[in-house]
């Protein structure tokens, strides 16, 4: 079993294709949705941690490719270093996903690796460099 | 009955003294109420952590031999001015460095120095009967140069305007990014807990004021730039946006780099985050109530950065920790940009030094200015030459 972080972008014209549930049916594969910005008008995005065997992802990301949806894998991560982390909150402005939020009791930040996309806004928006990406 | 700084005083030599932060004092309210505890509590401390770029410090550097007059000078490839005496420099928070732009700048060089490291110096100078040297290069760390001190000609201001973005476009500003069509929204205020607003017409802070600034002792110098203590207030004299402002004073080598920290603003800029707390003495029960101010109490307005839209929306500061607030319709995220978190273990180190009688309170020297005059606005009144 192999997880793989995928972002999956849907042209215009193929947003009715049914990608996740052939994944789900045809692959085998368990799909946990992280970020889905899916609407009948524009260029969609889904962001999701998927989980199989690796035979089935690779026969997954080929009939990805095949149905014309573009998909990337997340190669990196997001660091945070915590210890020189001020807890601003300035990074929470601009989190898609909501990996990124304050406690509400103590008011540190909170960082959610799961539903992190890595989309590296935070990289920029930290005004003292502890987001980075590797 | 009331109190004075003296009688506070002795408490607090004697340990005796009690003090609450600005978080604190307010379920003390709520449980006691204003009469007991004005005569149960002396002081009240406050903090705020945030970006504060009216911020920089005066240093000299000694003299050489044979000696240099610098009228340029730089630390660290960050210009510093010189145009005061033979090796004084006043180094601005948000100047850029020459050859890092704005990844690097004054503020950088503070926290550098504030933390101990070494820092290049390099001046030039067009060279005086008195002064010959020319040039001069050299390594200063704040312990062999005379004089660091900080000097912020504007900090702690007593509130602030949440920022948002109407336009298609994100916007890179020193309220941090904002995402457009009313993406998000930013604010910098410790609200409750945040010194101005605990003292809302400045009964105790004045100048001279005693404050934690930067992990050790300062001083309230004089009003801040855009000091303006006419804003419009609330009925308990907050006011609505931005109002008062102080400039501070205190000695840069005796400050800890975990309460001066630089910050880079993306496309924006250079700024230092500054850990300031005031204490606020319980001097009769109308300063309780001052204190036990809540976030539900205290309102900013909600600015359009872009200038576009006059949004003409006030929200509290409880909504805004909330998480989001509506605009227009539409419900938008927060984000807070200075650090509640910090700011809330600044008030309690500095209710630490009291209890341990480290921290005696003062008695203003004078009073911050109250006027009702608005600030003024920059005329053009002339045209730009590029060759003039």
């Amino acid at each position: 079993m192999k997880t793989v972080k995928l972002s999956i972008i849907y042209p215009v014209n193929k947003i009715t294709a049914p990608i996740v549930s052939t994944l789900i049916k045809k692959y085998n594969l368990e799909i946990n949705i992280l970020h889905a910005d899916i609407s009948l008008t524009k260029v969609g995005t889904l962001v999701a941690d998927i989980t199989g065997a690796e035979s089935d992802i690779a026969a997954a990301l080929q009939y990805i490719g095949d149905a014309g949806v573009e998909y990337r894998i997340f190669t990196s991560k997001l660091i945070w270093d915590e210890k020189r982390c001020v807890h601003c909150g300035a990074c929470t402005a601009v989190c898609p996903s909501d990996a990124l939020t304050m406690s509400h009791e103590d008011w540190s930040l909170q960082f959610n690796r799961e539903k992190c996309v890595v989309c590296g806004l935070c990289t920029k928006a930290c005004p003292l460099s502890v987001m980075s990406l590797a | 009955m009331a109190k004075t700084i003296r009688e506070i005083n002795e408490r607090i030599r004697t340990g005796t003294a009690v003090i609450l932060t600005a978080e604190e004092i307010i379920g003390m309210v709520k449980e006691k109420g204003v009469a007991e505890t004005a005569r149960n509590v002396d002081v009240v401390t406050t903090g705020t952590f945030g970006p504060m770029c009216s911020s920089g410090a005066f240093l000299n550097f000694g003299h050489s031999t044979p000696g240099i007059r610098m009228n340029k000078v730089w630390l660290n490839d960050v210009p510093a001015y010189a145009g005061i005496a033979a090796v004084d420099a006043y180094l601005g928070a948000t100047e850029m460095s020459e050859t890092l732009g704005m990844q690097y700048g004054g503020a950088h060089v503070i926290e550098e120095l504030v933390a101990g490291k070494d820092v290049e110096l390099r001046a030039e100078s067009y060279g005086t009967d008195c002064y010959p040297r020319r040039k001069i290069r050299t390594t200063i760390n704040r312990n062999n140069i005379n004089q660091a001190y900080m000097f912020n000609p504007r900090n702690a201001y007593q509130n602030y305007s949440a920022a948002t973005n109407s336009t298609e476009k994100i916007m890179y500003t020193y309220m941090g990014t904002l995402l457009p069509k009313f993406g998000n929204v930013t604010y910098s205020t410790s609200g409750e807990l945040s010194p101005l607003l605990n003292d809302p017409e400045y009964r105790t802070v004045g100048i001279g004021t005693r404050i934690f600034l930067g992990g050790t002792q300062g001083f309230v110098a004089w009003e801040g730039t855009q000091h303006d203590p006419g804003q419009v207030r609330l009925e308990n004299g907050t006011p609505a946006a931005q109002a008062g402002t102080l400039a501070v004073i205190g000695d840069l080598k005796k400050m800890d780099s975990r309460y001066i920290r630089a910050a880079v603003y993306e496309k924006y800029g250079v700024s230092l985050f500054v850990g300031i707390g005031i204490p606020i003495p319980l001097l009769d029960e109308d300063m309780v109530r001052r204190t036990a101010v809540t976030n539900r109490d205290i309102m900013t307005q909600v600015v359009d950065k872009s200038g576009r839209e006059n949004l003409n929306l006030r929200v509290t500061y409880e909504q805004l920790h909330s998480g989001s607030i509506e605009i227009n319709g539409k419900k938008v995220s927060t984000a807070p940009l200075s650090s509640l978190k910090m700011a809330r273990e600044i008030a309690a180190n500095l209710k630490g030094w009291m209890e341990k009688g480290e921290f005696l309170l003062t008695e203003p020297v004078a009073p911050l200015p109250m006027h009702t005059t608005r600030l003024n606005r920059l005329e053009i009144r002339g045209d730009f030459h590029e060759d003039r």
